[in-house]
């Protein structure tokens, strides 16, 4: 199975201005896509419409082919997602926190692994503290680990490098080539300057909503 | 040291992009993965209620306040206060409920946990029965058990007092279910409690009348059973509809 998301004639309207028309994009597994924009420029929108949060827009989504509306259980089972907000309750632990979204995405909680990707992470000798106590970018980077935690082809991410240290701003990249590379498909929104690779590609958002694809 | 700076370190990325399909096939869906699920959201906000105790305390100690209240203001004469201890306890106890149900998926919605919950693959109404299941167990439950103790205050015949706790169980039941489908409505709301209120109370009004109906009936010596029936059907139904109505109103809120 080949993973494909695809758009057409996507448009959305915020307050009575387009945030972008006539968007067509199509994404294939192996390709990282990088959401570009000014402030307010819709890229969260669009991600969220892309992850079918929204159903505010016109024009088309299809998954594999097969529209959205058919083949939304497929799409989900396909999709982690990572919003603006990491998602990580203050008073429970790192290792509580992943148990959860383990459990969530159909697995069954092994502690192993948990552990495992909160190392991968850096985060080993924070697993038992609870996630208010640690900083911004260490609860950003326990939402992270879900990456390793449940593997799922498509992975949508928005601003997933806020609050990250350089380090970890270039193991996330890293992360993210080496998932694209063995098939899977990265959709981001991010103001970090991602190291041109192979696999990168471009879809820029701006007034008018012109879709400068290259 | 980051384990997270290396390729080495770097957990296995490695994707099948068949897996996650395979696994869903109509012959081989896993049954186990929902309730894996619902367990484990229900143990998490049992751990988040049990660490944010005054959440768990608040409706209680309100309830505890407006009991005492009422006969320093009316009067300590005990057949006076027995006539109006059944309602006055059920509307104490519903007031309580409502009061805790703003804050049901209103961190959640902050920490953008709700929208993840929204985005998994397994049904949201079972993980909002879930959710709903915890905030009886640690409101509803507590109301109905301390009712009976605050009922002695208010000179409450003592053969009503297992109605009295049947009834408050039963019904905050119901009362936590109608309520969460509110809470799910407002949540995208900055300051959603006077709306919450005004949509839910008209829905637990049968509740409340039939709940302070069993245990009138119980002081008067006829049968209680034929309103905690009721209580009971109301209960079941519900049960029925109320974890669809939830998760069509998260998903309207999330959409807003």
């Amino acid at each position: 199975m080949t993973l494909r998301l695809q758009a057409r004639g996507l448009a959305c309207e915020r307050d009575d201005r387009w945030l972008f028309e006539d968007l067509d994009l199509d994404i294939r597994g192996g390709e990282i896509v990088r959401v570009e924009g000014p402030n307010g420029s819709g890229k969260t929108t669009l991600l969220k419409i892309l992850s079918g949060q929204l159903a505010d827009y016109r024009g088309e989504l299809f998954w594999n082919e097969s529209p959205m509306r058919q083949a939304r259980q497929a799409f989900l089972e396909n999709l982690l997602y990572l919003g603006h907000a990491p998602g990580v309750k203050a008073a429970l632990t790192p290792l509580e926190n992943l148990a959860w979204y383990q459990a969530l995405a159909g697995e069954s909680p092994t502690e192993a692994a948990r552990l495992a990707a909160l190392d991968a992470v850096g985060l080993a000798g924070f697993e038992d503290l609870p996630a208010g106590q640690l900083s911004a970018g260490q609860q950003r980077r326990v939402a992270l680990a879900r990456l390793a935690l449940t593997p799922r082809p498509l992975w949508v991410l928005d601003e997933p490098f806020t609050a990250i240290d350089r380090d970890g701003v270039a193991a996330l990249e890293a992360q993210l080539v080496a998932h694209a590379r063995s098939g899977g498909c990265v959709l981001v929104t991010t103001h970090h300057d991602i190291t041109a690779s192979q696999e990168l590609r471009h879809v820029r958002l701006g007034r008018g909503g012109r879709d400068a694809e290259h | 040291m980051f384990a997270w700076a290396g390729e080495g370190g770097m957990p296995s990325t490695e994707v099948r992009p068949g897996d996650n399909a395979a696994r869903s096939a109509p012959d081989g869906e896993p049954r186990g993965g929902l309730g894996v699920a619902v367990w484990a959201t229900l143990k998490r906000d049992l751990t988040l209620l049990m660490r944010r105790r005054s959440e768990v305390l608040n409706p209680l100690v309100f309830f505890a306040l407006v009991i005492t209240l009422f006969p320093i203001g009316i009067s300590p004469d005990p057949e006076l206060l027995a006539t109006i201890a059944p309602g006055l306890l059920w509307v104490a106890a519903l007031l309580a409920a409502l009061l805790s149900l703003d804050s049901l998926f209103r961190s959640d919605y902050e920490d953008g946990s709700l929208e993840q919950l929204l985005l998994t693959p397994q049904p949201l109404a079972m993980l909002g029965l879930a959710k709903v299941a915890v905030h009886w167990l640690l409101t509803g439950l507590p109301l109905a058990l301390m009712a009976p103790v605050l009922g002695i205050m208010l000179a409450l015949p003592a053969g009503s007092y297992l109605i009295l706790a049947v009834s408050l169980a039963l019904g905050t039941a119901s009362l936590s279910l109608i309520g969460a489908i509110g809470a799910a409505l407002t949540v995208g709301l900055s300051r959603g409690g006077v709306l919450l209120s005004l949509l839910v109370l008209p829905l637990y009004i049968p509740v409340l009348i039939f709940g302070a109906g069993a245990v009138q009936a119980a002081i008067m010596g006829d049968g209680a059973s034929a309103h905690l029936a009721i209580l009971g059907a109301l209960l079941a139904l519900s049960l029925m509809l109320a974890p669809w109505a939830i998760a069509a109103s998260l998903r309207i809120s999330i959409n807003g």
